[in-house]
């Protein structure tokens, strides 16, 4: 997927394949501007005007979203199918209604349940989600960030949908609220089957809930794989970079090492591979030919030309 | 120095409340208005060359004392203390010179550094405004000394150009720049990292901890995150409803912490390792409002360990081994659990 710009495309989506499972998280761990919010308006196409799909499909039960008019999407894919909690969810709610007539008001509006109906069914979600169903005759200023991204995600699911795509759904909560949401999206996953595409910057977050993993960079994939294989033997260094960079607190202290550069201007992304200029191991056939995203071992894939020597490396030092 | 020892900055007793504003119909009834109890005497003093940290989540005073510490707002009560003297008895002049030697860096370098202005002019605007400098000449080269310090190398190549041509940690660093280049002895570090991207925080963190390292300039900052503190601090002090409840050596506060807040704040960060422990939440409900803070302790409604007492008696700040300071009627017991891998008294589990 490309945006239109008056200084050429933005190559924000390149070249993505996956699939989702149900009952599977996702996780897809990026820097700002690799394109990961990109990827979830896509898959909604929720897209701006200047956006366009070159190619691509995205198959949802065996239908092909791309090519559906947008009133067809409405009816029969959004909220009822993929529902998405918004980055910055906490503003997401509309200051001036109280916030279960506008969770009501997501069912009423498709159709899916009477006005009465929609009343009951709030209160089930509010309590589903830890608010108190007697809250949601309150305003979005009367509720707490914690609470406001509980009733977000309240509403996302007020029409049942397979698939849940949370981009950066705690970012500006405090770490103990933090905890709170990421326990309730998991019990969400494990009582109604859900899967959830989570989408965040914060590799640690991902680590915790995700059963695979992908890395964004650059508007690709650059390592993907089980979670237990990308942090536990990660192949790309790229992904390797982020883990020396991250504080864990676990660990003694220690010095973290930045990844010198900056991300790619994705209007002229680097020739070769994307990651060659902030590369400690880029050799010159990096600046020339981009390297596919390829089996490393089974289930875990690496978009590197140098992945083995890495490997035999990073076994070294970790 | 006199009185102040090695102490570069001291907060001694510092209260700050914040009036509410009553409605109408409040001040009709002649009900009195609240107050928000932002600090709530705070305590602490950050060495020469220290790194002090002062963590907690969001509304628990930590940048109030940052902005008080620069006399932004003055202290309700309590006494903020430069090289052994008191903020709120200097004249202007004084103070004017005072804030030179303490400066600022903020947290969002998107929004802190005027996106017309050239690196230069933002570097060097304070070096004019408080007369360090008149020539030109000199000031160029004080400014591409700073640059140089936070590695915007070769610092020509930065002066004149403007912020929208560099990248977040760039312009946090042109930001810590515009600090040093005043010869300060403190920096304040208002979140410095937490609005940048995980693999260029190092680089920031890194000038800061140089920065340190070559000029045993303190550094006062306020994070939220346990993680990084552990990396980075020396000397910590956690807070919660704007008083400070555990205080210590980074790494044994955050490793081994001695208040039941301070753990679960610990256990509630997430560690990128899929085969780690799960994060928990081991705090009741959200942080409580500060216009009524809870009586005895604050902590006690959220508290797995909380009894009667709690809710009674207020639990002062007391050495309870070396360097570590606690404020809880509790502490041995909850560092005992803690030590044995268990996150409550015996019996009690996660709450939710």
């Amino acid at each position: 997927m490309y945006y239109s710009t008056a200084a050429g495309d933005v190559k924000a989506v390149d070249g993505l394949t996956f699939q989702m499972e149900q009952r599977e998280v996702l996780g897809i761990v990026g820097e700002s501007g690799c394109g990961k919010s990109s990827l979830a308006i896509t898959l909604l196409k929720l897209l701006p005007t200047n956006a366009k799909i070159l190619e691509g499909k995205v198959m949802l039960d065996g239908t092909d979203l791309v090519p559906m008019s947008d009133a067809e999407v409405r009816r029969k894919v959004r909220w009822t199918k993929i529902a998405m909690v918004p980055q910055g969810a906490m503003n997401a709610l509309n200051p001036v209604f109280r916030v279960g007539d506008q969770i009501a008001e997501s069912m009423t509006v498709h159709g899916a349940a009477s006005k009465s109906e929609a009343r009951t069914k709030t209160d089930e979600l509010l309590r589903l989600v830890g608010v108190d169903p007697s809250r949601g005759r309150h305003y979005p200023h009367e509720f707490s960030g914690g609470m406001k991204q509980r009733a977000m995600i309240a509403m996302s699911l007020a029409l049942s949908p397979e698939i849940l795509i949370a981009d950066e759904p705690t970012t500006a909560l405090d770490v103990i609220v933090q905890a709170g949401i990421v326990k309730l999206l998991l019990s969400i996953k494990d009582e109604f089957g859900t899967s959830i595409l989570l989408i965040s910057h914060d590799l640690a977050l991902v680590a915790q809930m995700s059963d695979r993993t992908a890395i964004m960079y650059g508007g690709k994939f650059v390592e993907f794989g089980s979670s237990k294989d990308v942090y536990g033997s990660p192949l790309h260094p790229y992904t390797l970079g982020l883990v020396g960079a991250f504080a864990d607190i676990r660990k003694p202290r220690r010095a973290l090492v930045a990844i010198p550069g900056a991300p790619p201007n994705l209007i002229d992304p680097p020739q070769g591979c994307r990651f060659n200029p902030r590369c400690q191991y880029a050799k010159a056939i990096c600046r020339e030919k981009e390297p596919e995203l390829l089996e490393a071992t089974k289930g875990h894939s690496v978009a590197c030309h140098f992945w083995q020597e890495i490997q035999t490396q990073g076994g070294a030092r970790q | 120095m006199s009185e102040g020892g090695d102490n570069v900055l001291e907060i001694k007793h510092m209260t700050k409340l914040f009036n509410v504003r009553r409605t109408f119909a409040e001040s009709m009834r002649g009900s009195s208005a609240g107050k928000v109890h932002a600090v709530d005497d705070v305590t602490f003093s950050v060495k020469k060359g220290q790194i002090f940290g002062l963590a907690g989540e969001s509304g628990s005073g930590k940048t109030t004392i940052l902005r008080t510490a620069l006399m932004l707002t003055r202290p309700t009560s309590g006494s903020v203390i430069y090289a052994g003297k008191d903020l709120a008895l200097m004249k202007r002049g004084e103070l004017k010179k005072y804030r030179t030697k303490i400066q600022v860096v903020f947290q969002d370098p998107y929004e802190s550094v005027n996106p017309r202005m050239t690196i230069f002019d933002i570097v060097a605007e304070g070096l004019f405004v408080n007369r360090l400098t008149r020539s030109r000449e000199e000031a160029v080269e004080m400014v591409a000394k700073a640059l140089n310090d936070v590695q915007l190398i070769p610092p020509e190549d930065y002066l004149y150009r403007y912020p929208h041509e560099l990248s977040g940690g760039q312009r946090q660093r042109v930001a810590i720049a515009r600090a040093l280049v005043l010869g300060p002895d403190l920096i304040l570090a208002d979140e410095p990292v937490s609005m940048l991207d995980v693999s260029i925080r190092a680089e920031v963190l890194n000038v800061l901890l140089a920065v340190r390292e070559k000029k045993k300039i303190s550094i006062l900052m306020v994070t939220h995150d346990l993680a990084l503190c552990k990396d980075m601090v020396d000397e910590l002090a956690i807070m919660y409803l704007g008083q400070i409840v555990e205080s210590g050596p980074a790494q044994e506060v955050v490793s081994a912490p001695y208040h039941p807040y301070t753990h679960a704040l610990a256990a509630a960060i997430p560690v990128p390792d899929p085969e780690a422990p799960k994060i928990k939440v081991l705090a009741r409900g959200e942080i409580p409002t500060n216009i009524t803070p809870p009586p005895g302790c604050r902590f006690h409604p959220r508290c797995l360990f909380a009894q009667a007492i709690c809710s009674e008696t207020q639990p002062l700040l007391e050495e309870v081994a070396p360097g570590r300071l606690v404020a809880c009627h509790f502490a041995k017991e909850a560092h005992e659990s803690f030590a044995k891998g268990l996150d409550g008294p015996a019996g009690k589990l996660e709450v939710q």
